[in-house]
């Protein structure tokens, strides 16, 4: 798989890029600002690209524009956007294209390296990952459209990336039972028959919404 | 015809109650103004016998400042505010006094108020009573040589202003040092101490790595979540001091951020031209933000609005729920810190919320762009 990162601390970055190869993904390129990112990501078409919210020249949130301008420019472009704190309002923006290939993490989940590395692979496979910190800033609301309890806490899963069995082994329920359960989110969220992953995507968004 | 009639009339009947007031404002002048100016002089006469006038005379004052209140009240009614012009006078100076007497003689509103009584009662009569047949212009320019004299003067005012200022500058330099103290502590007891038990188990588990491999995977799994939690913690810590959406988007994307973290939906409706300096960007985001964390706690309300306006050089700020009310101002130390927050850059803050609701929380806060140079957020636009 391979990659390009764009994080502006040297120790992050080296220590990204060496996390990254020795799960057998390839860093192409690593850029230390956001106007770099664009030409980057031109010149090297990744499979995904890792982005860290806050970068030279503003150290505001340049990362998070330089990827959704990126994405406007090379439509599907799988980005994974890493950040010290996840706000609701920077997923909603990153996931506004309505497409897949999003991710958005805390930089703490990186320690847990197995995870991590399996939501990229997911997020270059056009999956949405989204941080637990921000579903379970969700799951405090209203549930959505008369979702029940059980299917909100699916839906928040299926937020947070998760494939089915890993759904299934979390809340100690049958493989069976969590596909139903997510045939009854599409239907009462109103998600036409399409297939799977871009209506896991759309129940995400509207989830988001 | 009839909706446009309806105005007119009230306008009549507006018109001759003012007239109606203004004729017992002038008896009242008339009145108490005589009186109070035979006691004043009186009273002064009286100082330099035996000192009974030292003890008379600011039981006189407090009567008059009463009747310049009353005469003040009534000017802002007919539109003419008169600002308040009195030194404050410090608790340890009881009426009867030996101090309480320098301080009233020292203050020169009493003097004014003492020269005011008897213009003020013939102007203030005679055109009362022209008024009757004049409308309510007349009584009008009776208060305005009331402001003349019952208005402070240009030191007064300074005066005044030194005071709240000096006020809200140690209520500002207390709730600082507070901030910095809980800070500290937040660091110290939460981030620092996570960290010294991080650098613990990976100092052992380095140890017992060749010895018992089984125990030091244990041990690099717990300094793992240590890191997680230390990280955790620190968030919540710069969230306190900056939150980063605001450095990043300003208040409205930072009040909108806050709003969709909330349980219950918030409408943000804000039209604010540019960013603000930060510092009242912070001030009016973390009032905001303790109103919006009240109207969680306490209000059981199922619906909240948030309005932001920049208009004159004044941000206003609206915080709106359809909770149960009985709110209190006072009663809470959110609101009070508010209101301190508020005051350090001269913004006010007002309440309504009647028991059963809505309560309605504005906040005004004065902010002058210092240079039409719009933010860094808008030049990565």
């Amino acid at each position: 798989m391979r990659v390009v990162l764009a994080e502006d601390l040297a120790l992050l970055r080296d220590g990204l890029t060496r996390l990254l190869t020795a799960f057998g993904c390839e860093v192409v390129a690593a850029v230390d600002n956001g106007p770099a990112l664009l030409p980057a990501l031109l010149a090297n078409r990744p499979d995904v690209a890792i982005v860290d919210v806050r970068l030279p020249p503003t150290f505001t949130d340049e990362g998070l524009r330089a990827a959704i301008a990126a994405r406007a420019e090379l439509p599907g472009l799988p980005v994974l956007v890493l950040s010290q704190y996840v706000e609701q309002l920077y997923a909603r923006e990153l996931l506004g294209d309505r497409s897949g290939g999003v991710g958005y993490l805390l930089k703490d989940r990186i320690a847990d390296v197995e995870q991590f590395v399996d939501a990229v692979r997911r997020v270059a496979a056009g999956g949405t990952v989204m941080d637990p910190e921000v579903v379970a800033q969700l799951l405090a609301r209203q549930p959505l459209n008369g979702l029940t309890a059980r299917e909100q806490e699916v839906l928040g899963l299926m937020a947070e990336g998760r494939s089915n069995a890993a759904i299934a082994s979390r809340i100690f329920i049958t493989e069976k039972a969590v596909s139903k359960h997510i045939n009854s989110i599409f239907t009462k969220l109103g998600m036409p028959p399409s297939d799977d992953d871009n209506r896991r995507v759309l129940a995400v968004l509207t989830y988001l919404g | 015809m009839a909706p446009l009639a309806r105005p007119v009339q009230n306008e009549a009947v507006e018109g001759i109650r003012k007239t109606v007031a203004g004729l017992l404002i002038a008896v009242l002048a008339l009145a108490a103004n005589l009186t109070l100016f035979v006691a004043s002089l009186v009273s002064v006469l009286l100082i330099p016998v035996l000192g009974i006038g030292i003890v008379v005379m600011p039981h006189v004052v407090v009567a008059v400042r009463f009747r310049a209140d009353l005469e003040r009240r009534f000017s802002a009614r007919f539109g003419v505010p008169i600002a308040v012009p009195y030194r404050s006078i410090p608790v340890d100076a009881p009426l009867g006094s030996w101090r309480r007497f320098r301080m009233v003689i020292a203050d020169p509103a009493t003097w004014r108020d003492f020269s005011w009584l008897l213009p003020g009662a013939i102007i203030t009569g005679v055109l009362g009573i022209v008024g009757l047949a004049a409308g309510p212009y007349p009584i009008r320019i009776a208060f305005r040589f009331s402001r003349l004299l019952l208005g402070p003067t240009a030191a007064a005012a300074l005066r005044r202003r030194v005071e709240t200022l000096t006020v809200s500058r140690a209520d500002t330099v207390d709730a600082q040092a507070a901030e910095l103290r809980r800070i500290e502590r937040d660091l110290h007891d939460g981030a620092q101490a996570r960290l010294v038990a991080l650098g613990m188990n990976i100092g052992l588990a380095e140890a017992l790595i060749h010895r018992d491999p089984v125990a030091a995977h244990r041990l690099l799994v717990e300094a793992r979540e240590a890191s997680g939690q230390a990280l955790g913690e620190l968030r919540q810590v710069v969230r306190g001091i900056l939150p980063p959406v605001l450095s990043e988007r300003g208040l409205e994307g930072a009040v909108s951020a806050l709003a969709l973290t909330l349980p219950m939906p918030v409408d943000v409706e804000a039209d604010l031209p540019c960013r603000m300096p930060a510092p009242v960007e912070s001030a009016a985001y973390f009032s905001v933000a303790e109103m919006l964390a009240n109207v969680v706690k306490h209000s059981g309300a199922r619906h909240v609005g948030v309005g932001m306006r920049f208009e004159n050089d004044l941000i206003s700020m609206v915080v709106r729920d359809d909770g149960d009310g009985g709110a209190d101002p006072e009663g809470g130390s959110g609101m009070r810190g508010v209101q301190r927050r508020l005051a350090a850059f001269d913004g006010t803050m007002s309440v309504t919320s009647p028991p059963g609701g809505p309560t309605v929380v504005n906040m005004e806060l004065p902010c002058v762009l210092s240079s039409p140079k719009t933010s860094r957020s808008s030049a990565t636009d």
